[in-house]
């Protein structure tokens, strides 16, 4: 059966360019970074390398990369990281958004439960946090703020530089997770006014286990992880060094794929598939309309259909797209982006994101736009509540 | 030899529906494995009366595990599917009103009619499958002369599963399979086996699946706890038959029809529950004789062997799923109530339990308790 994967918001393939890099590391280069002789010498090197294309990517100094093992953990770094390191341990404020990964969300309630405070800042109908909505919510005891810098279910990008000139003003650390943004638009950390910023090496085409964490030079963190003095002290933990040279590599496949414009293309890609559901099928709706989006994400609520039939249906013909997250045993929630949007319940429930990737080629979103139309139309006729819509109506 | 076709089957990471996708798998039918996610076990925890970590077997991540494993074993795809919100409406939440107006509810026959053969039908139309097949014991037929669908009791009768069954419509019937109708366990166990699956050993389910070790009390404190509920206050007085107070009581959902224990009552001869009535939220109590009746009325009817019951019928009826069945006549008593007459008093007629009428090794069809 052909199969399709439009779904590289949730994880991409390892591009051929990246997997060769890494190979050699695995086997004829396997040192230990930490060790003083010859095979630690070439894979330090190998990291060095590979933290100076990261660094390029974010537009900062190759010192001021902390290797994780991925976003999730960048995430818990860059927020426990910070605030453990703060002398008075007391009741830290928090501000945040209500559209946030989970690995932002938990780390927040986590930090209620231990007595903290967390203001998590709303969004619009478009999916965007109001920078002034941050600035309201500026406390005395406000700490951090850490808002994403592009959703990974709408792929609304965030108002991140003006979120950081309310941090500066306000004299705040300021966290972005830029997880969905990485690879997909020009990331500069001193545009954006972020002393934090994490990137995980799964969503832009390297392997998963694999990600990175800005700190601005002089941004003290507590690690998270005790043990030896690698990452500058920052992350105890032998390095991930093909993880890492891949990285690496993918870092510098990103920065060739904006100078070259791929992105515009892919950007054509999915405004073609979007364009024509949205014109092929009724009661249908964009979420995140009128938003600045990342290149490659469309998030389409379909009226009266559950959005689970819809992706096994598709799943079983050979396309695979997405719904809302994943609960521990693989069943979908109800989003939290989508209803912190507006859309109700069933409307949430009724949204499918198509994500694409650097491997996607047009034919793909030919083969999405057979499948789509014909497969919402066959769900509709056996959805009770279409029916009744459609006596009503 | 059956034709191949797409069939959804409703797995719960057990033995006999694993065994039901092994078997269509082999005859060559295209399989799709689905798995209902209907209750977050941890919900309750720490509530009012639950433990800190909770370990109850529905909808586990071990029971999806081994569902996943069985589906990647026999080489099908495979979906949990959310259904909490229907789950918890249509059948937790009766559940406990049931339980705080007096009556002994059963949650399985409620999941069966609004979850199982109602949304997951409709996910597994919906995905392109013809039929969804259940690890249910009973069998299913399609009699040509009644032109209706046909529920009767499996080969195996330790196992028999039709009293659960009995609220399913022609139109569901006719979209189900039920495999393993015609097997025992023994044998669905070395089928198994035979299939290379690794849980054939495993252990059969008893409990309500959402109430951790049967504990249904500390389940409606927990679940009302949760919800931001005091529970009920449903106290008030044990009463004989003609009347007399002869003590009190901290709530009618402790007791259930029948029961002996935990009356809080010395008397010289054994008294059970005869009656609770949740307007008044007095428990009646009595003597073993005072617990048999002769009739019963049961409500919201299914019928299936015929379309309507015309005049009175010779039926066997199952008052509880462990009843053996006694002989009765059934006849239409109200605009959807069917009054049984039993031969002989049965012993602790329960309210919220289910009356199924057999003719035979067949479901004619059954009804509520009143």
């Amino acid at each position: 059966m052909r199969r399709v994967y439009l779904d590289n918001n949730a994880t991409t393939p390892v591009l051929p360019e990246v997997l060769e890099a890494m190979q050699s590391y695995f086997g004829e280069h396997f040192g230990n970074a930490s060790s003083i002789h010859h095979h630690g010498q070439e894979t330090r090197a190998a990291v060095e390398r590979a933290r100076e294309s990261v660094a390029a990517l974010v537009g900062c100094r190759a010192s001021e990369i902390v290797f994780t093992s991925g976003g999730t953990e960048g995430d818990n770094l860059a927020i426990f990281g910070l605030l453990n390191s703060l002398s008075n341990k007391a009741g830290h404020h928090v501000i945040t958004s209500t559209i946030e990964h989970h690995a932002v969300l938990n780390s927040c309630k986590h930090l209620e439960a231990a007595g903290g405070e967390v203001t998590y800042v709303p969004v619009d109908g478009r999916g965007q946090v109001d920078p002034d909505d941050v600035r309201r919510a500026l406390r005395p005891n406000t700490r951090l703020i850490t808002i994403m810098m592009a959703n990974n279910e709408t792929g609304v990008l965030q108002p991140v530089e003006a979120i950081g000139k309310v941090a500066a003003a306000a004299d705040l650390y300021f966290h972005t997770d830029a997880v969905q943004a990485a690879g997909k638009v020009a990331l500069d950390v001193k545009r954006i006014g972020c002393d934090l910023l994490s990137i995980s090496g799964h969503k832009m085409h390297a392997p998963q286990g694999v990600g990175a964490l800005y700190v601005r030079k002089g941004t003290i963190l507590r690690p998270m992880l005790l043990g030896g003095s690698h990452e500058r002290s920052r992350r105890a933990g032998t390095e991930n060094v093909p993880g890492i040279v891949a990285l690496g590599k993918a870092a510098e496949l990103a920065q060739q794929a904006f100078a070259r414009g791929d992105l515009e293309r892919m950007s054509a890609q999915r405004d073609r598939l979007e364009q024509t559901i949205l014109g092929e099928v009724e009661a249908t709706g964009l979420n995140g309309k009128g938003a600045p989006r990342v290149p490659n994400t469309a998030s389409i609520c379909f009226d009266y259909i559950e959005g689970e039939a819809l992706v096994i249906a598709l799943d079983l013909k050979g396309l695979a797209v997405s719904t809302g997250a994943a609960c521990s045993s693989g069943a979908i929630e109800p989003s939290h982006v989508l209803t912190a949007m507006g859309l109700s319940p069933e409307r949430a429930r009724g949204s499918l994101r198509f994500s694409l990737g650097k491997q996607n080629a047009a034919e793909d979103v030919d083969f999405a736009l057979e499948l789509v139309p014909q497969t919402v139309a066959r769900l509709r006729e056996l959805s009770p509540i279409f029916h009744r819509a459609a006596v009503n109506s | 030899m059956t034709t191949a076709k797409t069939i959804a089957v409703a797995m719960s990471g057990g033995v006999d529906s694993s065994t039901v996708a092994a078997i269509l798998r082999a005859e060559g039918h295209q399989v799709v494995g689905l798995t209902m996610q209907l209750w977050n076990q941890r919900r309750l925890a720490g509530h009012e009366g639950m433990p800190e970590s909770v370990q109850g077997r529905c909808c586990s991540l071990d029971d999806v595990y081994d569902a996943r494993r069985v589906a990647e074993t026999i080489g099908i795809p495979y979906y949990v599917v959310n259904h909490q919100d229907r789950f918890e409406r249509d059948v937790v939440r009766p559940f406990v009103e049931q339980y705080l107006s007096g009556r002994t509810p059963i949650p399985c026959s409620l999941c069966n009619n609004h979850l199982k053969f109602d949304q997951l039908l409709v996910v597994a139309q919906q995905i392109g499958a013809d039929v969804l097949a259940t690890g249910h014991y009973a069998r299913l037929e399609f009699d040509e002369q009644l032109e209706r669908w046909l529920l009767m009791r499996p080969t195996d009768r330790s196992k028999d599963q039709t009293y659960f069954l009995f609220g399913l419509t022609q139109d569901q019937l006719s979209r189900t399979r039920f495999p393993l109708g015609g097997m025992t366990k023994p044998e669905v166990r070395e089928l198994a086996r035979q299939h290379g699956l690794a849980l054939a050993q495993k252990p059969d389910s008893q409990e309500i699946c959402f109430v951790p070790g049967g504990d249904y009390k500390a389940f409606l404190d927990a679940y009302l706890s949760e919800q931001g509920q005091a529970p009920p206050d449903t106290a008030g007085e044990l009463v004989t038959s003609d009347g007399q107070i002869v003590g009190e009581h901290r709530g009618i959902h402790n007791f259930t029809v029948g029961q002996r224990k935990g009356l809080g009552l010395a008397t010289g001869s054994p008294l059970y529950v005869i009656q609770i009535n949740g307007d008044t939220r007095q428990v009646m109590v009595g003597k073993q004789e005072e617990l048999y009746s002769r009739t019963l009325r049961a409500h919201r009817i299914n019928l299936i062997t015929v379309e309507d019951l015309q005049q009175p019928m010779r039926v066997l009826v199952k008052i509880r799923h462990r009843h053996e069945g006694a002989p009765a006549w059934i006849e239409r008593s109200g605009d959807d109530e069917i009054l049984v007459s039993f031969d002989e008093p049965q012993r602790a007629v329960t309210p919220g339990q289910a009356a199924v009428f057999y003719d035979d090794h067949v479901v004619v069809g059954g009804g509520w308790i009143a």
